[in-house]
Protein backbone atom coordinates (compact mmCIF):
# COMPACT_ATOMS: atom_id res chain seq x y z
CA UNK A 1 0.00 0.00 0.00
CA UNK A 2 2.87 2.39 0.98
CA UNK A 3 4.52 1.51 -2.55
CA UNK A 4 1.73 2.70 -4.54
CA UNK A 5 1.34 5.83 -2.69
CA UNK A 6 4.77 6.84 -3.27
CA UNK A 7 4.73 6.08 -6.49
CA UNK A 8 1.18 7.96 -7.10
CA UNK A 9 2.58 10.77 -5.61
CA UNK A 10 6.04 10.66 -8.17
CA UNK A 11 4.18 10.38 -10.68
CA UNK A 12 1.74 13.64 -9.90
CA UNK A 13 5.09 15.47 -8.95
CA UNK A 14 6.83 13.96 -12.13
CA UNK A 15 4.14 14.91 -14.37
CA UNK A 16 3.60 18.42 -12.90
CA UNK A 17 7.51 18.79 -13.40
CA UNK A 18 7.66 18.45 -16.46
CA UNK A 19 4.28 19.77 -17.74
CA UNK A 20 4.79 23.18 -16.08
CA UNK A 21 8.43 23.03 -17.95
CA UNK A 22 7.05 23.09 -21.04
CA UNK A 23 4.22 25.87 -19.79
CA UNK A 24 7.42 28.15 -18.85
CA UNK A 25 9.31 27.36 -22.62
CA UNK A 26 5.76 27.99 -24.22
CA UNK A 27 3.68 31.06 -22.98
CA UNK A 28 4.62 34.11 -24.63
CA UNK A 29 4.07 36.49 -21.74
CA UNK A 30 6.96 36.29 -19.27
CA UNK A 31 4.83 36.44 -16.28
CA UNK A 32 2.81 33.19 -16.79
CA UNK A 33 6.11 31.76 -17.79
CA UNK A 34 7.56 32.78 -14.35
CA UNK A 35 4.24 31.52 -12.05
CA UNK A 36 4.57 28.49 -14.05
CA UNK A 37 8.37 28.12 -13.38
CA UNK A 38 7.54 28.37 -9.09
CA UNK A 39 4.96 25.68 -9.64
CA UNK A 40 7.57 23.59 -11.46
CA UNK A 41 10.31 24.69 -8.47
CA UNK A 42 7.60 23.61 -6.21
CA UNK A 43 6.78 20.27 -7.89
CA UNK A 44 11.00 19.48 -7.40
CA UNK A 45 10.77 19.79 -3.98
CA UNK A 46 8.01 17.62 -3.97
CA UNK A 47 11.07 14.58 -5.65
CA UNK A 48 13.63 15.92 -3.81
CA UNK A 49 11.28 14.91 -0.63
CA UNK A 50 10.92 11.30 -1.93
CA UNK A 51 14.51 11.17 -2.59
CA UNK A 52 14.57 11.57 0.96
CA UNK A 53 16.23 15.70 0.50
CA UNK A 54 14.79 17.14 3.03
CA UNK A 55 16.85 19.99 3.93
CA UNK A 56 17.08 20.49 -0.06
CA UNK A 57 12.84 20.29 -0.24
CA UNK A 58 12.92 23.30 2.21
CA UNK A 59 15.76 25.34 0.65
CA UNK A 60 14.36 24.75 -2.86
CA UNK A 61 10.68 26.53 -1.71
CA UNK A 62 12.43 29.25 0.34
CA UNK A 63 15.08 30.16 -1.82
CA UNK A 64 13.88 29.22 -5.28
CA UNK A 65 10.04 29.10 -5.21
CA UNK A 66 10.43 32.49 -2.85
CA UNK A 67 12.97 34.86 -3.01
CA UNK A 68 14.25 34.23 -6.34
CA UNK A 69 11.24 34.10 -8.25
CA UNK A 70 9.67 37.04 -6.02
CA UNK A 71 12.79 39.01 -7.78
CA UNK A 72 11.92 37.74 -11.27
CA UNK A 73 8.35 38.99 -10.84
CA UNK A 74 9.95 42.62 -9.53
CA UNK A 75 11.80 42.58 -12.70
CA UNK A 76 9.18 41.63 -15.13
CA UNK A 77 6.60 44.11 -13.72
CA UNK A 78 9.14 46.85 -14.18
CA UNK A 79 9.96 46.31 -17.47
CA UNK A 80 5.98 46.26 -17.64
CA UNK A 81 4.97 45.25 -21.87
CA UNK A 82 8.58 45.75 -22.79
CA UNK A 83 9.24 42.19 -21.21
CA UNK A 84 6.86 40.16 -24.01
CA UNK A 85 8.96 39.29 -26.76
CA UNK A 86 6.72 37.58 -29.01
CA UNK A 87 7.03 33.72 -29.51
CA UNK A 88 8.60 34.89 -33.70
CA UNK A 89 11.00 31.97 -33.68
CA UNK A 90 12.78 33.39 -36.26
CA UNK A 91 12.85 31.27 -39.79
CA UNK A 92 11.61 27.44 -39.23
CA UNK A 93 14.62 25.62 -39.33
CA UNK A 94 15.84 27.54 -36.60
CA UNK A 95 12.57 25.98 -34.58
CA UNK A 96 13.66 22.55 -36.58
CA UNK A 97 17.67 22.70 -35.77
CA UNK A 98 16.20 23.71 -31.68
CA UNK A 99 14.11 20.64 -31.24
CA UNK A 100 16.27 18.14 -32.93
CA UNK A 101 19.47 19.46 -30.93
CA UNK A 102 17.12 19.12 -28.06
CA UNK A 103 15.83 15.50 -28.70
CA UNK A 104 19.38 14.58 -29.62
CA UNK A 105 20.84 15.65 -26.20
CA UNK A 106 17.71 13.77 -24.43
CA UNK A 107 18.66 10.42 -26.15
CA UNK A 108 22.16 10.64 -25.57
CA UNK A 109 21.80 11.32 -22.21
CA UNK A 110 19.15 8.36 -21.94
CA UNK A 111 21.14 6.31 -23.66
CA UNK A 112 24.76 7.15 -21.86
CA UNK A 113 22.98 6.12 -18.42
CA UNK A 114 21.56 2.97 -20.01
CA UNK A 115 25.16 1.76 -20.90
CA UNK A 116 26.72 2.84 -18.15
CA UNK A 117 24.76 2.18 -14.97
CA UNK A 118 22.88 -0.62 -16.06
CA UNK A 119 20.91 -2.35 -13.79
CA UNK A 120 23.19 -0.91 -11.13
CA UNK A 121 20.79 2.20 -10.71
CA UNK A 122 18.10 -0.74 -8.93
CA UNK A 123 20.28 -1.16 -6.21
CA UNK A 124 19.81 2.04 -3.65
CA UNK A 125 21.88 2.29 -0.65
CA UNK A 126 20.66 1.46 2.91
CA UNK A 127 20.11 4.97 4.50
CA UNK A 128 19.54 6.54 8.35
CA UNK A 129 16.50 8.21 9.23
CA UNK A 130 18.60 11.00 9.48
CA UNK A 131 20.09 11.29 5.95
CA UNK A 132 19.50 14.93 4.51
CA UNK A 133 18.15 16.14 7.47
CA UNK A 134 19.07 19.72 8.09
CA UNK A 135 21.54 18.53 11.17
CA UNK A 136 23.54 16.34 9.06
CA UNK A 137 23.82 18.76 5.88
CA UNK A 138 24.99 21.88 8.75
CA UNK A 139 27.68 19.05 9.99
CA UNK A 140 28.58 18.38 6.49
CA UNK A 141 28.87 22.20 5.69
CA UNK A 142 31.46 23.05 8.65
CA UNK A 143 33.51 19.92 8.68
CA UNK A 144 34.06 18.32 5.52
CA UNK A 145 33.04 20.69 3.27
CA UNK A 146 33.84 23.80 4.74
CA UNK A 147 35.88 25.11 1.70
CA UNK A 148 32.88 25.03 -0.55
CA UNK A 149 30.66 26.58 1.79
CA UNK A 150 33.25 29.65 2.46
CA UNK A 151 33.72 29.83 -1.59
CA UNK A 152 29.90 30.22 -1.88
CA UNK A 153 30.25 32.94 0.53
CA UNK A 154 32.53 34.78 -1.33
CA UNK A 155 30.45 34.09 -4.91
CA UNK A 156 27.22 35.25 -3.19
CA UNK A 157 28.79 38.74 -2.06
CA UNK A 158 30.65 39.38 -5.57
CA UNK A 159 27.45 38.68 -6.98
CA UNK A 160 25.33 41.34 -4.96
CA UNK A 161 28.12 43.78 -5.82
CA UNK A 162 28.05 43.38 -9.20
CA UNK A 163 24.37 43.44 -9.37
CA UNK A 164 24.93 47.18 -6.80
CA UNK A 165 26.68 47.89 -9.69
CA UNK A 166 24.25 47.12 -12.70
CA UNK A 167 21.79 48.48 -11.13
CA UNK A 168 23.61 52.37 -10.98
CA UNK A 169 23.42 54.90 -13.62
CA UNK A 170 26.02 55.84 -15.67
CA UNK A 171 26.88 59.27 -16.54
CA UNK A 172 25.61 57.98 -19.95
CA UNK A 173 22.28 57.34 -18.95
CA UNK A 174 21.92 60.84 -17.11
CA UNK A 175 22.48 62.14 -20.26
CA UNK A 176 20.20 59.69 -22.35
CA UNK A 177 17.29 60.94 -19.86
CA UNK A 178 18.17 64.78 -19.96
CA UNK A 179 17.99 64.38 -24.15
CA UNK A 180 14.33 62.16 -23.68
CA UNK A 181 12.94 65.38 -21.08
CA UNK A 182 14.08 68.25 -23.62
CA UNK A 183 12.65 66.27 -26.85
CA UNK B 1 7.81 1.80 1.63
CA UNK B 2 10.03 1.79 -1.85
CA UNK B 3 9.73 4.47 -4.66
CA UNK B 4 10.75 4.64 -7.91
CA UNK B 5 14.27 4.00 -8.96
CA UNK B 6 16.64 6.32 -9.79
CA UNK B 7 16.75 5.54 -12.95
CA UNK B 8 12.99 7.31 -13.27
CA UNK B 9 14.45 10.05 -11.48
CA UNK B 10 17.53 10.59 -14.23
CA UNK B 11 14.68 10.31 -17.00
CA UNK B 12 13.04 13.18 -15.67
CA UNK B 13 15.87 15.02 -15.13
CA UNK B 14 17.00 14.55 -18.83
CA UNK B 15 13.61 15.91 -20.47
CA UNK B 16 13.64 18.51 -17.92
CA UNK B 17 17.44 19.45 -18.87
CA UNK B 18 15.87 19.26 -22.76
CA UNK B 19 12.53 21.30 -22.43
CA UNK B 20 15.41 23.73 -20.76
CA UNK B 21 17.87 23.70 -23.60
CA UNK B 22 15.06 23.92 -25.85
CA UNK B 23 13.39 27.40 -24.45
CA UNK B 24 17.36 29.18 -24.40
CA UNK B 25 17.60 28.45 -27.90
CA UNK B 26 13.96 28.79 -29.48
CA UNK B 27 13.27 31.83 -27.24
CA UNK B 28 13.80 35.73 -27.35
CA UNK B 29 13.00 37.32 -24.30
CA UNK B 30 16.27 37.32 -22.38
CA UNK B 31 13.58 36.77 -19.25
CA UNK B 32 12.59 33.62 -20.74
CA UNK B 33 15.89 32.57 -21.29
CA UNK B 34 16.81 33.13 -17.70
CA UNK B 35 13.82 30.92 -16.82
CA UNK B 36 14.96 27.83 -19.30
CA UNK B 37 18.35 28.31 -17.59
CA UNK B 38 17.01 27.42 -14.36
CA UNK B 39 14.83 24.60 -15.86
CA UNK B 40 18.47 23.29 -16.93
CA UNK B 41 19.95 23.86 -13.58
CA UNK B 42 17.41 22.32 -11.48
CA UNK B 43 17.34 19.16 -14.05
CA UNK B 44 21.05 18.99 -12.68
CA UNK B 45 20.03 19.16 -9.23
CA UNK B 46 17.63 16.78 -9.56
CA UNK B 47 19.71 14.05 -10.94
CA UNK B 48 22.73 15.24 -8.05
CA UNK B 49 20.41 14.68 -5.56
CA UNK B 50 19.22 11.09 -7.16
CA UNK B 51 23.13 9.92 -7.09
CA UNK B 52 23.50 11.12 -3.61
CA UNK B 53 20.38 8.82 -2.70
CA UNK B 54 21.46 5.74 -4.73
CA UNK B 55 25.05 5.92 -3.01
CA UNK B 56 23.55 7.07 0.25
CA UNK B 57 26.18 9.65 0.38
CA UNK B 58 25.41 13.24 0.85
CA UNK B 59 28.22 14.69 -1.50
CA UNK B 60 25.90 15.45 -4.01
CA UNK B 61 23.43 17.20 -1.96
CA UNK B 62 26.26 19.61 -0.57
CA UNK B 63 26.88 19.96 -4.44
CA UNK B 64 23.50 21.03 -5.18
CA UNK B 65 23.06 23.00 -2.31
CA UNK B 66 26.19 25.22 -3.88
CA UNK B 67 24.28 24.91 -7.35
CA UNK B 68 21.53 26.89 -5.91
CA UNK B 69 23.67 29.37 -4.24
CA UNK B 70 25.22 29.87 -7.86
CA UNK B 71 21.91 29.78 -9.60
CA UNK B 72 20.68 32.89 -7.33
CA UNK B 73 23.93 35.03 -8.05
CA UNK B 74 23.44 33.77 -11.82
CA UNK B 75 19.74 35.47 -11.37
CA UNK B 76 20.85 38.78 -9.57
CA UNK B 77 23.50 39.35 -12.70
CA UNK B 78 21.19 38.46 -15.24
CA UNK B 79 18.53 40.31 -14.00
CA UNK B 80 20.31 42.89 -13.34
CA UNK B 81 21.85 43.27 -16.73
CA UNK B 82 18.36 42.86 -18.32
CA UNK B 83 17.21 45.87 -16.34
CA UNK B 84 20.51 47.60 -17.39
CA UNK B 85 19.30 47.00 -20.91
CA UNK B 86 16.31 48.30 -20.16
CA UNK B 87 17.16 51.41 -19.09
CA UNK B 88 19.09 52.04 -22.39
CA UNK B 89 15.85 52.04 -24.22
CA UNK B 90 17.29 48.99 -26.26
CA UNK B 91 14.75 46.58 -27.54
CA UNK B 92 14.39 43.01 -25.55
CA UNK B 93 15.59 40.22 -27.66
CA UNK B 94 18.68 38.31 -27.38
CA UNK B 95 18.94 38.03 -31.21
CA UNK B 96 19.94 41.97 -31.59
CA UNK B 97 22.24 41.71 -28.47
CA UNK B 98 24.91 41.63 -31.07
CA UNK B 99 28.04 43.84 -29.19
CA UNK B 100 28.82 44.09 -25.80
CA UNK B 101 30.10 47.82 -25.42
CA UNK B 102 29.27 49.80 -22.18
Amino acid sequence: MGDILVWAIWILAAGACLGSGIAVVSFGNPFFSALALIGNLASLAVLFLLASAEFLAAAQVLVYAGAVMVMFLFVIAYLGGRADTPFEGGPSWVSAGAVVAATALLVEIVVVIGLKAGDALSREADIERSFGSPAEIGRLFLTDHLLAFEITSIVLLVAAIGGVILGTKTRDEDELDRLGESA
Amino acid sequence: MRGPDVSWYLIVSAILFSIGVLGVILRRSPLIVLLSLEIMLNAANLALISFARLHGDHDGQIFALAVMAVAASEVVVGLGLIVAVARRKLVLDVDRFRVLRG
